[in-house]
């Protein structure tokens, strides 16, 4: 062994050391978890500094997309009946707002039902994927095809197999939403550490302890990176089957919209559209920070030791 | 640590804690066919401390893989504690060269994995996961989460989760390999006492043959692959085993050099 190795073992060792003594005596309480406190992260200044040091460019850059469309919309370079101004779109949205809000909050109904399903059918589908090699066989290449046929041609198919109530737009939603839930679940199932399972074996576990203490909450940071993408397309979804023999819901407004030639009104229902994608997209997030806290924890983690 | 009711009974037979009889093993894919054991026979007693050497590559993991029954030799077979190895065993403690952590669990809650695995007592099994923590330095880490913590507190959490149910064997596949000297110097001390404290028998496979002769009661050297058994050594040395008396004792001096006379440069140290 070199000198080298012994002299970055003392410094390592004191290290080592000095962090443990310190815990000791910072853990006052009989479980003061030193962990935890320290875990507590930034404070919530530091917090907001970050965030607004994440969001100056995209506002940045919303800004100046709203003031071109100000200005074009404004001096008429483009109809008012192509593109409307953002006053048009704002007075519009104050005075339909009761309408407008009904059709929002039909189509959120089938996007929350269509995500969910898509997020029970897609996890289920993993696991069987990820534990059997017939069912691998045999799901698989459906979900494969129910990914490459294009959704929007088969919306009317729905529609006449499924009525014109709430169920083809749910199960359109579905079946945009669920491919990202498979694939990110049987990555996250299937990236459990080998040694993992030997561990679980010698301790006696059987498959459905080893599935909940170990192979799944491993799953979970990418099972949620696909959730994330499923509920953005399960607003695309739901949207989508609306446009097909619907007679409520955003999908329809935009339909009854463009075929008015009324700009304004296309324009609202846009808006709100994302706004439903975007509040979806951060409520699905805050449910990723509290599920898997230490998976960020890690991401941002600065280690106690060095040995 | 001596006072604990065991969990799993420290069995008292008469016969060896493990024993292999003619071992062989192959692994055969569609393109090649790796001959990893060939001959193994090895008998340990109960109480022992086996130390296993040899190159990477020779099949040290594959051999305490078979012992605990994660591996199916080709021909011959293995026996834990006086019964016939034919499926993954639960009356060891493993622990691997990577600490092998629950990256989601903090310190404490990795150890009590062990006892939630096995349906033990909650409360008994805290009481000796402090007691453990304890004993190897932890405590003031109990929720700290692995990424927060050095390779050696790392291992020491996976020794104290193997230690918990209180196997008659524990089996250790390169635990200290990737530390640094003096750490690793700390935690082959404490290895040695829990092993006098607990009567435990331990197999160790290492790469280091000052590890080998400190820690075993007997050394076993392997072969380049296929592995296979070529001396079996014993370690005449007093159980309680002191670092500085025993890196200055002549007997160690002569053991470390005879195997690494066999080994070649191999080894490290
Ligand atoms: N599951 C496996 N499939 C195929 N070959 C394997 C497998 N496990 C180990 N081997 C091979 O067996 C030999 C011995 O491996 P191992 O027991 O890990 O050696 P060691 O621990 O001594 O370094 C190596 O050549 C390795 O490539
Ligand atoms: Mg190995």
């Amino acid at each position: 062994m070199s000198e080298q190795t012994v002299e970055r073992g003392i410094t390592s060792g004191a290290a080592d050391a000095g962090a443990a003594s310190a815990a000791r005596a910072g853990a006052g309480g009989p479980t003061a978890s030193t962990g935890a406190a320290r875990r507590s992260g930034p404070t919530p200044g530091a917090r907001l500094g970050r965030l607004a040091d994440a969001a100056w460019r995209p506002t940045l850059v919303l800004l100046v997309i709203f003031a071109v469309w100000w200005f074009v919309a404004d001096r008429e370079y483009i109809a008012n009946y192509l593109i409307p101004t953002p006053a048009q779109v704002w007075e519009k949205l104050t005075s339909e707002w009761d309408f407008l809000l009904e059709n929002s909050l039909i189509t959120l109904y089938e996007t929350v039902l269509g995500f969910a399903l898509a997020g029970a059918i897609g996890i289920a589908s993993a696991v069987l994927i990820t534990y059997s090699p017939t069912m691998e066989r045999s799901i698989y290449p459906i979900v494969l095809f129910a990914q490459v046929i294009p959704k929007i041609a088969i919306a009317p198919l729905l529609a006449v197999l499924l009525g014109t109530g709430l169920a083809p737009k749910v199960v359109l939603a579905v079946l945009i939403a669920f491919f990202p839930v498979v694939v990110s679940g049987v990555t996250g199932l299937r990236s459990t550490d080998p040694e993992l399972l030997d561990l679980s074996a010698t301790m006696g576990a059987g498959p459905w302890k080893t599935f909940r203490k170990i192979r799944f909450p491993n799953a979970l940071p990418h099972l949620m990176s696909g959730l994330k993408v499923a509920v953005t397309l399960a607003v695309t979804g739901a949207v989508v089957g609306e446009f097909v023999g619907a007679s409520e819901g955003l999908g329809y407004v935009l339909l009854l919209a463009s075929g008015n030639l009324d700009s304004a009104l296309l324009f609202a229902d846009l808006i709100l559209m994302s706004i439903i994608g975007i509040v979806l997209f951060v409520l699905v997030e805050i449910a990723e920070a509290l599920l898997i806290p230490w998976h960020a924890s890690r991401r941002s983690g600065i280690p106690l030791t060095t040995s | 640590m001596t006072t604990a009711p065991s969990t799993v009974a420290a069995t008292r037979t008469t016969g060896p804690a493990v024993e292999m009889t003619d071992l062989s093993v192959q692994f055969r894919s569609k393109r090649s066919r790796t001959v990893a054991l060939t001959d193994i026979t090895m008998r340990v007693e109960p109480g022992e401390f086996v130390s296993i050497l040899g190159p990477s590559g020779c099949g040290k993991s594959t051999l305490l893989k078979i012992v605990a029954g994660l591996v199916r030799p080709t021909t011959g077979s293995a026996s834990l504690m006086g019964q016939q190895v034919t499926r993954p065993q639960d009356k060891i403690g493993f622990i691997f060269q990577r600490a092998a952590l629950l990256e989601w669990r903090g310190v404490r809650k990795n150890i009590l994995l062990q006892a939630e695995m096995r349906g033990l007592d909650r409360k008994e099994a805290g009481r000796r996961a402090d007691q453990l923590m304890e004993m190897t330095g932890l405590t003031g880490f109990e929720n700290a989460l692995p990424h927060e913590l050095s390779g050696g507190m790392q291992q020491r959490v996976s020794l104290c989760r193997a230690l918990l149910h209180q196997p008659p064997v524990l089996l250790m596949d390169e635990p200290f390999g990737a530390l640094d000297a003096l750490t690793r110097e700390t935690l082959n001390t404490e290895l040695n006492r829990i092993w006098r404290e607990t009567g435990t028998t331990i197999l160790l496979v290492t790469h280091s043959i000052a590890e080998a002769v400190f820690l075993g009661t007997r050394v076993e050297v392997m072969s380049a692959r296929p592995g296979r058994i070529v001396r079996s050594l014993p370690v005449d040395l007093p159980a309680e085993r002191v670092y500085a008396d025993v890196m200055a004792d002549e007997r160690f001096d002569r053991l470390a050099a005879e195997l690494r006379g066999m080994l070649g440069s191999g080894a490290n140290h």
